[in-house]
């Protein structure tokens, strides 16, 4: 077995055991990005010589004995909207091409306080706008699956880096699905966690009220890793939750299988429009739970329908002003024009992709004088009802299941010119961020593809999804650790 | 100005908030003098990324603002998003509150050519200020120390009903936010920001006229003088059968007179919304209870308890509490005052009133210091009381000593003693002294005797100057008319 392909528990406890150092694993990721990333793209930037610096400090930490965090000496790689202090953040736009962070996000102070090696800044959607990474200024990235398809988005380049073993776990940040849609792509487990759960300070935001940094992972319990060392409350930011953090990983060891664990599935969630093999994997999924000892309970969450309206107001919205900073100012891209409002228009039009200015201008009219009661406040109206739906919801379920998404990787360009149908990947993972609780996404098998399509001998991961409810994490955790345990699918590989 | 109109005035007032740190990040909320952009960081400067924290002290500091404003303070609020485009707006949004602001409903009382009147106070919140643009030649560059420090805007009712009555608002504002210590409330430095607007309307009636705003006003007498200047124009405009026109006035200083503005934005859609990196901000009972209990005596309250105490008139006592520092010298020097003295307590406090806003006030004035500056204490002055009540020194000779006090900070005991000041009471001393001037001056003792008594003015005069003025008048006085009279009846 090559050092790379180690999931991150594994290597941790070679890494532990002595069996091999910080430095053989770095160097074998970094050599395994030279060799594919030519193919994937799923990289901004390499930060490889700080990596086997850090990488050794690791290793000589390790060697001072003591107690060690999981994460110290393992390769992590981070979405390119989180900032690492002295290495630019892009968010995958122009306007930010040459943007140097001065500081760094509680995340990675947390991260590199645990003594992880970060690889790298990987590839999203514009300022996380988007389902395919195609909406980034500096090239789509392609899926480790199939090259020629998209990995999802926005996170798609973390979760191509960690499907082609480029990384052992990664970073993401999920507004609507932007985690857990790219791991389902991408054959990778993907956790959004409980709005609140995790610190946004040094996220770059997109929607304030929906964003939350998320974990990628190998395996249910490598996700569960990065996200137990950097969840917890953060005085920088006011919206972070005061609770304190279980122990993720601990609890995945009671595996008690799931006997008692009732899991709810939404009648609205399957319905017309999926791809038939997706919902034949996901129906198969269920199935396995209740063999595992789950209950399944049918349950009806009927304001499912306006979630996609309801998100494409208030996201946009939220954007609108989150975005008007990038105005050529004091930072970023400047176009200067004849006068202020000149350099304004060009700066900006020039700055960000079409995606992101639909999206300005979406947001902007939502919530002009006049229509603001009509869009943005009916749509917060009908936010609450999508929560109570899901609160009542988990009054009689543990979890909820339903597929990620409604179809497998489509390929590069196919969906560029329908914003419609892109928006639509996202429709069974909108609630989660809109009710502001968590969800996950675990390998639940593969389709191919019809025979009409030319790449229809490629089997694409396909994912399930599973939604706790707000601080939910242990058990929706430990539901996915014994389902994917019991399967085999997080353990086939990448044909690259 | 003509019966015929009355202006119908409202002000809105930012006031910046004297906290330690801004609104919502940790750098130095004093902005004045400092470097440009040298207080700055991530936050301030909207670099991507940041997120707000709430500054709990510019929190409480508006509260306590808005209770001695005597307003309702709301139990849930919330903080919004105002967006707009500028340089100095380093977000393209200013974090503010609309629709549910920290404190509404309250009221000032506020006295004008001697008569209360209570203005209204619509709404008062708060927000975080602008950084500030610097021209120079074709271009402009951009200073954010002032970004992010907080700023309470306070609204009144269109209460005022002339250009007096608004600055007589304003000094009542500042002194109020004086005593909360929460502001400089320096207008002339900016930590005071007042945009009036102004209608005119038949007197007597309850319509509302096409009002005008003015803004860069930087100054209590600017916003006066503004306001006087608008009321004139409008009054013209309208009793020569014309409209006023919906403008935005600005102010020149040097030619004294208001000019239509452009407006900065064409369109004022600043597309509110609720803050989403901030939760609401709730205010609990026992929060309030505890600013409630922290508050100061206000000036009003002051002002009451010193007429009714000391038995101070109305004005006088208006003088002492329009600075806290003052009234509360004032205060200190009463009671320093010995109390086994047989002395009417009423005339004392007068007395030392008088000395205050009187001699003080000008020695204060000419030396540039503020009460609190000053080494003089106020047992101190009531020394230098006390020295002339019991005839020790003249008044005269007190306000050289006084003067020696403010600026040496020696105790008037201890300056008499050194100057030799004190007064000469000595009944023998002061016989021969009167007698000789009587004899020195034979001519005008005799043209005295004949009837021209304001002659004894210029007698007294020449024992004063004999005595360098130390002689206690009174006897000098006593001893003159004694000697003459004497003289005119033939008694040697
Ligand atoms: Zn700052």
């Amino acid at each position: 077995m090559k050092l790379y392909e180690l999931c991150l528990t594994e290597a941790q406890a070679l890494l532990q055991a002595g069996e091999i150092s910080s430095v053989e694993l770095t160097r074998a990721v970094l050599e395994r990005i030279s060799a594919v990333e030519p193919m994937v793209h799923a990289f901004l930037y390499c930060n490889c010589e700080q990596a086997l610096v850090d990488a050794q400090r690791a290793d000589v930490r390790r060697s001072a004995g003591g107690p060690v965090s999981p994460l110290l000496g393992i390769p992590l790689a981070i979405k390119d909207i989180i900032h690492v202090r002295g290495i630019p953040t892009t968010c995958g736009s122009r306007i930010l091409e040459h943007y140097v962070p001065t500081f760094n996000a509680t995340v990675i102070d947390r991260l590199q306080a645990a003594g992880a090696v970060l690889l790298g800044k990987t590839n999203t959607d514009e300022f996380a706008m988007g389902s395919s990474t195609e909406n980034s200024a500096f090239g789509p990235t392609c899926n480790p699956w199939d090259l020629s398809r998209v990995p999802g988005g926005s996170s798609g380049g973390s979760a191509a880096a960690v499907a082609a073993y480029m990384a052992l776990g990664a970073l993401g940040s999920d507004t609507g699905g932007s985690v857990r849609q790219p791991a389902a792509l991408c054959g990778v487990v993907g956790i959004k966690p409980t709005y609140g759960v995790v610190s946004r300070y040094g996220l770059v935001a997109f929607a304030s009220s929906l964003d939350q940094i998320g974990t990628f992972g190998r395996t249910v319990a490598d996700a569960a890793l990065v996200l137990q060392t950097i969840a917890g409350h953060d005085p920088l930011d006011s919206t972070s939750l005061t609770d304190p953090v279980p122990d993720y990983v601990e609890r995945l060891k009671k595996t008690d299988g799931l006997n008692g664990v009732r899991v709810g599935l939404p009648r609205e969630y399957m319905v017309g429009g999926m791809q038939p093999q997706v919902e034949a994997v996901v129906l198969e999924a269920t199935a396995t739970l209740e063999e595992l000892g789950a209950e399944l309970v049918e349950i009806s969450l009927p304001h499912t329908p306006y979630a996609l309206p309801v998100y494409y107001l208030i996201a946009p919205a939220e954007a609108s002003a989150n975005l008007a900073r990038y105005d050529g100012m004091r930072y970023g891209l400047r176009i200067t024009g004849k006068d202020l409002w000149d350099t304004y228009h060009l700066t900006r039009g020039e700055g960000f992709g079409p995606e992101v200015i639909r999206r300005i201008m979406l947001g902007t009219y939502a919530l002009s004088a006049g229509y603001y009661d009509a869009y943005y406040i009916k749509a917060q109206k009908a936010r609450t009802l999508i929560r109570q739906d899901l609160e009542r919801a988990f009054e009689k379920v543990d979890v909820i299941a339903a597929p990620t998404t409604p179809r497998t990787a489509f390929r590069i360009g196919e969906m560029v010119n329908d914003p419609l149908q892109m928006y639509l990947q996202d429709v069974f993972t909108l609630s989660t961020n809109l009710a502001g609780i968590c969800g996950l996404s675990v390998p639940c098998g593969f389709a191919s593809v019809n025979a009409a399509d030319p790449g229809a001998s490629t089997d694409l991961p396909v994912g399930l999804q599973l939604i706790g409810p707000a601080l939910g994490e242990p058990e929706l955790l430990r539901v996915a650790h014994v389902y994917e345990q019991a399967t085999s699918w997080h353990q086939r590989s990448a044909p690259l | 100005m003509d019966k015929g109109y009355e202006p119908v005035i409202g002000l809105e007032v930012h006031v910046q908030l004297a906290t330690a740190s801004k609104m919502f990040c940790g750098c130095n909320a004093a902005a004045f003098g400092h470097e440009p952009n040298t207080l700055t960081c991530p936050i301030c400067t909207g670099q991507p990324g940041v997120l707000p924290v709430i500054n709990q002290q510019a929190v409480e500091f508006a509260i306590m603002a808005g209770l001695a404003l005597n307003c309702r303070i709301a139990s849930f609020t919330k903080w919004d998003r105002k967006n707009y485009h500028y340089p100095d707006l380093p977000k393209g949004y200013q974090i503010s509150q609309y629709d549910l602001p920290l404190a509404v409903n309250g009221w000032v009382m506020v006295e004008t050519n001697a008569e209360q009147k209570r203005i209204g106070i619509r709404r008062a919140h708060l927000e975080e200020d602008t950084g500030k643009l610097v021209h120079r030649g074709d271009h402009s560059l951009v200073d954010l120390n002032r970004a992010g420090v907080p700023l309470l805007e306070i609204v009144t009712e269109p209460d005022i009903r002339s250009a007096e009555e608004a600055y007589d608002f304003l000094t009542k504002l500042r002194t109020l936010l004086r005593y909360l210590k929460i502001s400089t409330a320096d207008m002339e430095k900016g930590a005071m920001r007042c945009e009036p607007n102004i209608s005119l309307r038949p007197a007597g009636t309850n319509e509302w006229g096409t009002l005008t705003e003015i803004k860069n006003l930087n100054s209590f007498r600017s916003v006066r003088a503004a306001l006087a200047y608008e009321t004139t124009r409008q009054e013209n405009v309208l009793t020569t059968g014309g409209r006023v026109k919906r403008l935005t006035m600005g102010w020149d200083e040097q030619r004294n007179i208001t000019f239509p503005q452009r407006s900065k934005e064409t369109a004022n859609d600043y597309r509110y919304f609720p803050e989403p990196d901030l939760p609401p901000l709730v205010v609990q009972p026992e929060w309030l209870d505890r600013l409630r209990s922290q508050l100061p005596e206000l000036p009003d309250v002051v002002k009451a308890r010193f007429v009714v105490d000391y038995g101070l008139s109305d004005y006088d006592a208006a003088v002492l509490v329009a600075d806290q520092a003052v009234a509360r010298f004032f205060q200190d020097a009463m009671a320093a005052c010995p109390a086994q003295e047989p002395v009417d307590r009423h005339a004392q406090a007068k007395t030392i009133s008088n000395w205050i806003t009187g001699d003080l006030f000008r020695l204060m004035n000419e030396c540039g210091l503020a009460v609190e500056e000053m080494r003089m204490t106020p047992a101190e002055l009531v020394g230098l009381v006390n020295l002339v009540r019991r005839g020790a020194i003249s008044t005269g000779t007190a306000r050289e000593v006084l003067a020696e006090m403010v600026k040496q900070g020696d105790s008037a005991e201890a300056i008499v003693q050194r100057r030799e000041l004190a007064q000469i009471s000595d009944q023998g001393t002061l016989e021969g002294i009167a007698g000789q001037v009587i004899e020195n001056h034979p001519g005008e003792v005799a043209q005295y005797l004949s009837g021209k008594e304001s002659l004894l003015q210029w007698l007294m005069g020449q024992v004063m100057r004999t005595t360098q003025g130390k002689a206690n008048p009174a006897r000098v006085l006593a001893l003159l008319k004694e000697k003459l009279e004497a003289k005119r009846s033939g008694q040697p």
